[in-house]
């Protein structure tokens, strides 16, 4: 099979990057499955109870670099109980035992305690960077750690964590001697910061390319922080709220001229309207920007400053910029490629979005593969239109805030509409659905949606027909979770091996009872099947018959997991 | 269950039967997809009504799928009518809990600031919210409804000329200002207090220089 000398494979492998490339690879033949796990650095693991950390560290002697994902995506909505699992310190330990030259780790929906950041923090010589998306159960504590003994520490970035914050200095902690800082953002935190010790370590940090900052540091702080770091080409406003002082303000507008790189803006955790003005001399260049905490931000200031966005490709923004807005967008931002409108807390507020806003979007932004678009009505003919006029959409994600609400100008479900974006898009790999939905969009989605790989369900359906289509249909999907529907046994039991093609699925609310979950589990060994019982006492064992309310089956090589919790029973 | 089953099977293999061509609802579609009529024809032919419901063979009216569900469910028993757009439900809209506890925070953080406002000669005194306001007129028209007085208009010369009464504030500093000056964004965060000064006082301090 192989031509070539090991050492010059090696060196092919070295430009292929992607990990969906590399198990490509790894599959080809032995030697190139041998060559291939010898050299793999990064290393992606969507669930962290498929595997078992030592097989891993077994596997891929040369780990530098691991991106780890716990609870299931659903956990975002309140809907997994706390203390389900997804803990990191078992995996820091394992690595840390197996001597791994670890640089780089990455946790989503993780259980991270100040004990796992301690070790983390002094096992790795070598450790670069650290990014935590949606995790839990740290404090400013283990922050600390991380700023203390992370020697070559170029990237802390927190995004979204709930960390709670425990007075102490941990900004302080980093030593004067390191210098290496690249990208520091902490804006989840909800504590104060010594402005002061910040502004020194930005000024000792000249390879700073990405800053975001927390709700506590005010205009004053952030202009002479921002004066410091020229150089930077993502920023995170934290508080910008307008001072009494003229001076501070107008000192603020000079500085921003003078940043010729940020091309990245984001935060606005608290800001008045007015204040915005100080961000006018860099929109011109931005390709991203998050609008999306700013709350109480009028329309029409938004729309205002959208004008000035000419470059932007992604833009994440609340529902107060209205319809009109949106059509303000699609005149002025020709490049965007992702959009995020989310819903503002203004209920009875008339300025919100509806289908009108994402027809004009889809009219102006032909390159737009991304979307995320909660809304209080959507119609079919509205979908058909935007099907047509994008037809690159890669991800899309409709959340209309009555979730059975039909087309309001047909009384008809949105099956139509949908339908009309899986036949159109024929690159889609994300779907999340809303609105009152038959059986007949799981048939259109099951027949046309080819590539897709995530879809989201809720109060969809009305048999077990719509779940089948999609297992029959799709087969490249690889998490499919379900909240709310009529899918009951069948659905689950008619073609069980499609599983272990899967991540995961997730069902809650629906018809599937608890005999059902163990015939599958009988069948399937190399599933784990855990049903959540909340209501139940824990030694009361559920009747067969019994109707499961949260299910979460995904498919494992590491067995039943040992850490479950009492509620979770894994069948 | 059997011939759910056999027309399902039917379905697959009759996948160009249901070919579907981008168009308005209701249209051809209809007739190029006997199967599902048929199933459907059995099941509630008014889209209004939420499926779940009435085709599930296999449930009793009584049961549901999960309480949340059921919520929604009946509500739409009534004829045509939407489901209540503001059902509280777990987990919908789907915003990830961070967010939605930020935006909380924010809000009640940025709730209401609250003035006391004296009046020279009143025996006590009132409070208002300034975060309710758009700007002066409403505020000044709001206080004018209050102490049922005429305040009139504002102008940078003259303040409020004409009227026996001058609204003024105490600021950050414990200066006392007319109010009107600055911009409505920084009166809003640097007033402390509100006075209605009345009389000859009040005539002094527009005149001022």
């Amino acid at each position: 099979m192989n031509y070539f000398p090991d050492e010059v494979i090696e060196h092919i492998f070295e430009y292929v990057g992607s990990h969906r490339d590399r198990n490509a690879l790894s599959l080809v033949c032995r030697s190139w499955y041998r060559i291939e796990r010898c050299t793999r650095e990064k290393v992606f693991i969507g669930n962290c109870y498929s595997i078992t950390p030592e097989r891993l560290i077994q596997r891929f002697p040369s780990l530098k670099s691991l991106t780890l994902k716990g609870k299931p995506h659903f956990a975002d909505f309140s809907l997994v109980p706390h203390g389900w699992g997804g803990f990191v310190y078992p995996w820091i330990e394992a690595l840390a035992k197996g001597k791994v030259g670890l640089e780089e780790l990455r946790l989503k929906r993780m259980v991270v305690s100040d004990e796992s950041l301690e070790l983390l923090s002094r096992a790795f010589p070598n450790f670069k960077s650290l990014v935590l998306v949606s995790c839990e159960e740290f404090t400013t504590d283990g922050l600390a750690a991380i700023a203390a003994n992370c020697k070559r520490l170029r990237e802390l970035d927190l995004q979204e964590n709930e960390v709670d914050d425990h007075k102490g200095q941990w900004l302080s902690c980093f030593p004067d001697s390191c210098t290496s800082l690249v990208s520091l953002n902490f804006a989840c935190l909800k504590g104060e910061i010594n402005t002061g010790v910040l502004e020194r370590l930005v000024a000792r940090s000249p390879n700073l390319k990405s800053l975001r900052l927390n709700r506590s540091v005010p205009l004053d702080a952030l202009q002479r922080i921002v004066a410091r770091a020229p150089q930077l080409v993502d920023l995170g406003v934290g508080s910008l709220v307008h001072d009494p002082a003229m001076e501070t303000f107008a000192k603020l507008m000079t500085t921003m001229n003078k940043c010729k790189s940020i091309t990245s803006l984001s935060g606005f955790l608290e800001v008045t309207p007015r204040c915005l003005t100080a961000m006018y001399p860099i929109l011109p260049k931005l390709t991203s920007l998050n609008l999306s905490y700013a709350a109480g931000i009028p329309g029409s200031d938004l729309i205002k400053l959208i004008r000035h966005c000419k470059k932007l490709q992604r833009l994440w923004i609340m529902d107060s910029i209205g319809d009109k807005g949106l059509g303000v967008v699609a005149n002025t931002c020709k490049e965007l490629q992702e959009l995020r409108v989310f819903p503002s807390d203004n209920i009875g507020q008339h300025a919100a979005v509806t289908e009108k806003g994402l027809v004009a979007i889809s009219m102006g932004c032909p390159k737009l593969h991304s979307l995320l678009y909660f809304c209080h009505q959507m119609t079919n003919a509205a979908l058909i239109t935007v099907a047509k006029n994008c037809p690159n959409f890669i991800r899309f994600r409709l959340a209309i805030l009555d979730a059975t609400k039909p087309d309001p100008d047909t009384n008809q479900p949105l099956d139509e509409g949908f339908g009309a974006i899986v036949q159109s898009c024929r690159r889609l790999r994300r779907l999340s659905l809303s609105g009152q939905l038959t059986d007949k969009v799981f048939l259109y989605i099951g027949m046309y949606a080819e590539q897709l790989e995530m879809l989201s369900i809720a109060f969809a359906g009305e048999s077990d027909k719509g779940m089948l289509y999609v297992l029959n249909g799709c087969k490249k999907l690889r998490k499919l979770e379900i909240r709310d529907c009529p899918f009951g046994n069948t659905a689950l039991l008619t073609d069980v091996g499609k599983y272990e093609t899967m991540r995961s699925l997730w069902m809650s609310s629906c018809e599937v009872t608890v005999g059902a979950c163990k015939v599958l589990a009988m069948k399937m060994p190399r599933l784990n099947v855990e049903i959540f019982n909340e209501n139940e006492p824990a030694d009361c064992e559920p009747d067969d018959v019994q109707k499961v309310e949260k299910m979460y089956l995904y498919r494992t090589l590491a067995g039943k997991r040992k850490d479950a919790p009492e509620y979770v029973w894994t069948l | 269950m059997a011939t759910s089953a056999s027309a399902y099977e039917n379905d697959i293999k009759n996948l160009k039967a249901t070919e579907l061509t981008l168009g308005l609802p209701g249209t051809h579609l209809q007739q190029n997809v006997p199967i599902i009529d048929q199933e459907k024809s059995s099941a509630s032919s008014s889209s209004n009504k939420r499926p779940l419901q009435l085709s599930h063979e296999e449930t009793s009216p009584a049961q549901d799928c999960g309480s949340k569900c059921s919520n929604i469910a009946k509500n739409t028993d009534d004829d045509a009518a939407p489901p209540p757009s503001k059902a509280k439900i777990v987990g919908w809209p789907p915003i990830r809990s961070y967010r939605k506890n930020s935006l909380q925070e924010q809000s009640e953080a940025a709730g209401g600031i609250y003035v006391k406002v004296s009046m020279d000669g009143a025996p006590y005194l009132r409070k208002i919210d300034l975060k309710i306001y758009g700007g002066y007129p409403q505020l000044l028209k709001a206080l004018e409804n209050m102490f049922k007085l005429t305040i009139g208009e504002y102008s940078e010369k003259e303040g409020y000329k004409g009227s026996d009464y001058a609204p003024t504030y105490e600021d950050k500093d414990g200066d006392w200002m007319l109010v009107g000056d600055v911009p409505w964004d920084m009166f809003v965060t640097s007033c402390k207090r509100l006075r209605i000064m009345k009389g000859s006082e009040a005539r002094g301090l527009g005149c001022a220089v």
